[in-house]
């Protein structure tokens, strides 16, 4: 029987890719380790290696096919004796219909095993009070918004910077620092040697002596590393001078689970940061707060904690096509309105949030989601007016539940709105376990939608 | 950062290079004098100081340089405006030498408002941009990276100002130190990067802590060039600072500096005293105390035993000054303690 070639995943996380090109002919003998074909993402460029000996006897994605789903039969392998008459009898017969289809549909292969759409429905989403109404949009990933943002910034200000592990010419360890090299050079575009405890050190003196420097950790996992510099020299400086000499300073980078990496590079480490007077700590969900917050942090003369997500890199959102969009620091924002349940998460936990409002809706629960996006300062004005209109609270974070930013906005929550809770307010989080590998561990050490389905309804008694 | 297209031929073969050269050359009498006045400005405050702290007028950690004047005074003769200075948590003599007031550092042992942060500080934590002050930081070694940073930027902004990172024979040790000497000869990063060498981390001699105890050595993989100084006389630390800020100017990277001092009280001020003798402590502050060492070339070169007791007079009344206002001068205000969290 004929042999499929699939779309292989560049990485954990990638859920389709382009296919670029292919580097061979139907009819051509292919020997295992031949290169077929290439595919792309946003982030990465890889080359298709045939495993298997024979034929290539059927392309079934043409190259330039966009959005192509991880794990979709891209082409059949004739082994020796086989002939064109037996690709019948490849298990693929609904891929032909995506033959011959202009690559904007590709996007809607019945293959795709990914979910990718996770906005609310714009319906009744609350308009953004940054954007004038008629707004253009522009639909960009995460991943550019982040680079439109510090590259706007660095073209405003001659004294930002960027520093980091593989910021310059491998352009970015997740492409976040894409083509900045290129733009401003190898002055302002800085490779640093694998060093995070030395390198966040010097961006943190550079920035008292009044640079801006925008320190990228590869992750944020490794910023443990460097964790003295942040708190003890950037956090603490200005107090402890009296107010004479602070820090203008952003630590950015991945946060949070990434997938399948277990656990010294999956963490949380929202509360860590959250919990320090000096920092602020901004954490976006949506592409337009990833651009609009970054811009922002770049400007604030205090050092920010900008918690970015894998996971969301690769996702798409509309983006306000505006000469200079920067969001306040420190602003909630409702991203569904609803009357029955207020449920709070930000970055990645918004996820599940958000899907799980779609789920509530259908059992006629209208929950309100906010958006944190920032963790501190946090607006605990946003979250206290929701509760006192639905009477009721679900926190979702990927982070642990103790000490976690849930536990903050429970009590914040206790003490503001005590006595127009209905119900306690209830935690949805990760569980109190180092990442597992496993796949079915790993899923079940998250939180889930359906998890934070479960507890609306408990705090709803129903 | 672009680094320019240095050779990158070794310069470790520098190291020690001067080692045993001779003795300095000699000081003008201007220069004699303002050494002199310049240490005795340090000892004085110090003693002060540790006065102050036995009546409890300040509080919590107090670490006195007193025996190592020599260092901060010699190198800053060596430096010029814009060039900065950043330190470790034994900053007092470092803010005197850079010229920062007297008052405002004392008002700040104290907590008093006057303070240079406003009493928020303390001891370990005073910074003056005014003076290119960077710190006064409380944490072993984080000078070393932030000093790095501080070159990074002068390498970024073009201009020729060189950064002094210093930093003590127990903060050799910690890794961070490593990371910013690959860094700043990576990017030939103009700092200097003073060891002061006083013998003892806290209580721990080096011998009980360092496999390498030549810490002029310590930049060799790194190809950084280091000398041995002798930290006692404060012309012997001018020329070596001389040269290796000139080394930086040029654009040539980092230098090390293993500055040979000794501290005559105890690492903090409730140090047991256990871990060396008093006979030790005597021995050098008899044969080499940096400040006796210049008063003597002065006597020797006829200047008058009065002369010198006019410049002690004129430092103790400036200390006695700082005390006075450092006892009189107000706390904080009490809405102080929300103040300067953010900007």
């Amino acid at each position: 029987m004929p042999i499929q070639v699939l779309m292989p995943a560049l990485s954990p996380t990638m859920e389709k890719g382009n296919l670029a090109k292919w580097l061979k002919k139907e009819g051509e003998p292919i020997k295992s380790g031949d290169v077929i074909a290439e595919i792309e993402t946003d982030k990465a460029t890889m080359e298709v290696e045939a495993t298997d000996e024979g034929t290539l006897g059927k392309i079934l994605i043409p190259e330039g096919t966009a959005d192509v789903a991880v794990n979709t039969p891209i082409a059949t392998i004739l082994a020796d004796g086989e002939s064109a008459a037996d690709l019948a009898k490849a298990p693929a017969p609904e891929m032909k219909a995506a033959q011959s289809a202009p690559p904007a549909a590709a996007a809607a292969m019945p293959a795709s095993p990914a979910p990718t759409g996770v906005a609310a429905p714009q319906s009744v989403a609350e308009p953004d009070p940054e954007v004038p109404p008629g707004t253009e949009m522009v639909t960009m990933t995460i991943r550019e918004a982040l680079r439109d943002a510090m590259a706007e910034e660095m073209r405003r200000d001659p004294d930002v910077f960027i520093m980091g592990e593989e910021v310059a010419e491998y352009q970015g360890a997740y492409k976040v620092t894409q083509g900045l090299l290129q733009e401003f050079g190898a002055r302002r575009v800085m490779d640093t040697p694998i060093t995070e405890h030395g390198f966040a050190g010097a961006g943190v003196g550079a920035a008292m002596a009044g640079l801006k420097p925008i320190v990228e950790f590869m992750t944020f996992n490794f910023a443990m590393q460097a964790m003295d510099q942040v708190i003890n020299s950037a956090a603490k400086t200005l107090y402890m001078s009296g107010g004479q000499m602070g820090c203008s300073i952003v630590f950015r980078g991945p946060n949070g689970a990434a997938a399948r990496v277990a656990a010294q590079h999956s963490q949380d480490y929202s509360s860590w940061y959250s919990n320090v007077p000096g920092l602020k700590v901004i954490a976006p969900f949506s592409a337009a707060d990833a651009k609009g917050l970054l811009k922002a942090a770049i400007r604030d003369p205090n050092p920010v904690i900008f918690l970015e997500n894998e996971v969301l890199y690769g996702h798409s959102g509309e983006v306000p096509k505006l000469d200079d969009y920067v969001i306040p620091i420190g602003k909630a924002r409702i991203a569904r309105s609803g009357k029955d349940v207020t449920i709070i998460s930000w970055s990645n936990g918004m996820t599940y949030a958000l899907k799980a409002a779609d789920e509530l809706a259908k059992e006629g629960i209208e929950a309100e989601v906010i958006d944190l996006r920032t963790l501190r300062p946090m607006d605990t004005e946003t979250i206290v007016a929701s509760v006192k209109k639905t009477g009721r609270a679900v926190t979702v974070e990927e982070g642990w539940q103790q000490s976690g930013v849930g536990a903050e906005i429970a009590a914040r929550i206790m003490e503001h709105a005590f006595d127009y809770l209905d119900a306690p307010v209830a935690r949805v989080s990760g569980k109190d376990v180092p990442m597992p590998y496993a796949a079915n561990l790993e899923k079940l050490a998250l939180p889930s939608a359906a998890e934070v389905v479960q507890a609306a309804k408990a705090v709803c008694y129903r | 950062m672009a680094a320019p297209a240095a050779p990158k031929k070794s310069a470790a073969k520098d190291v020690n290079a001067d080692k045993g050269s001779g003795p300095p050359p000699e000081f003008t009498r201007e220069q004699e004098l303002t050494a002199l006045r310049d240490m005795l400005l340090i000892r004085r405050f110090e003693e002060k100081a540790g006065q102050l702290y036995g009546m409890g007028a300040i509080g919590g950690f107090c670490h006195l340089y007193i025996g190592q004047e020599a260092v901060v005074v010699g190198m800053q003769m060596a430096l010029k405006q814009g060039d900065q200075v950043i330190t470790g948590y034994r900053d007092h003599g470092h803010m005197l030498a850079t010229g920062m007031d007297a008052k405002g550092v004392m008002a700040e042992l104290t907590g008093r408002r006057g303070g240079y942060s406003k009493g928020k500080g303390g001891s370990m934590h005073m910074f003056s941009i005014e003076k290119q002050f960077y710190g006064g930081h409380g944490i072993v070694g984080a000078q070393v990276s932030l000093g790095t940073g501080l070159a990074l930027a002068n390498r970024y902004r073009g201009n020729d100002s060189v950064a002094i990172a210093y930093f003590g024979d127990g903060a050799a040790n910690q890794g961070q130190v490593y990371e910013s000497f690959n860094m700043a000869e990576l990017w030939k990063l103009p700092v200097v990067y003073v060891i002061e060498n006083n013998r003892y981390a806290m209580g721990t001699a080096v011998t009980r802590a360092s496999a390498q105890t030549d810490f002029s050595k310590r930049g060799i993989s790194f190809n950084i060039p280091g000398e041995q100084v002798d930290g006692m006389d404060v012309r012997a630390v001018k020329v070596a600072g001389e040269k290796a800020v000139a080394w930086c100017r040029e654009g040539k990277g980092p230098y090390i500096l293993e500055m040979q001092t000794y501290r005559y009280r105890g690492h903090s001020m409730s140090d047991p005293a256990k871990y060396r003798t008093r006979e030790e402590v005597e021995k050098i502050r008899t044969d080499q105390d940096p400040i006796e060492q210049v008063r003597n070339r002065l006597l020797a070169a006829k200047v008058s035993e009065q002369d010198l007791k006019a410049i002690d007079a004129d430092v103790r009344k400036i200390v006695n000054e700082a005390a006075d206002f450092a006892q009189a001068d107000p706390e904080p205000d009490v809405s102080e303690l929300y103040t300067d969290v953010y900007r």
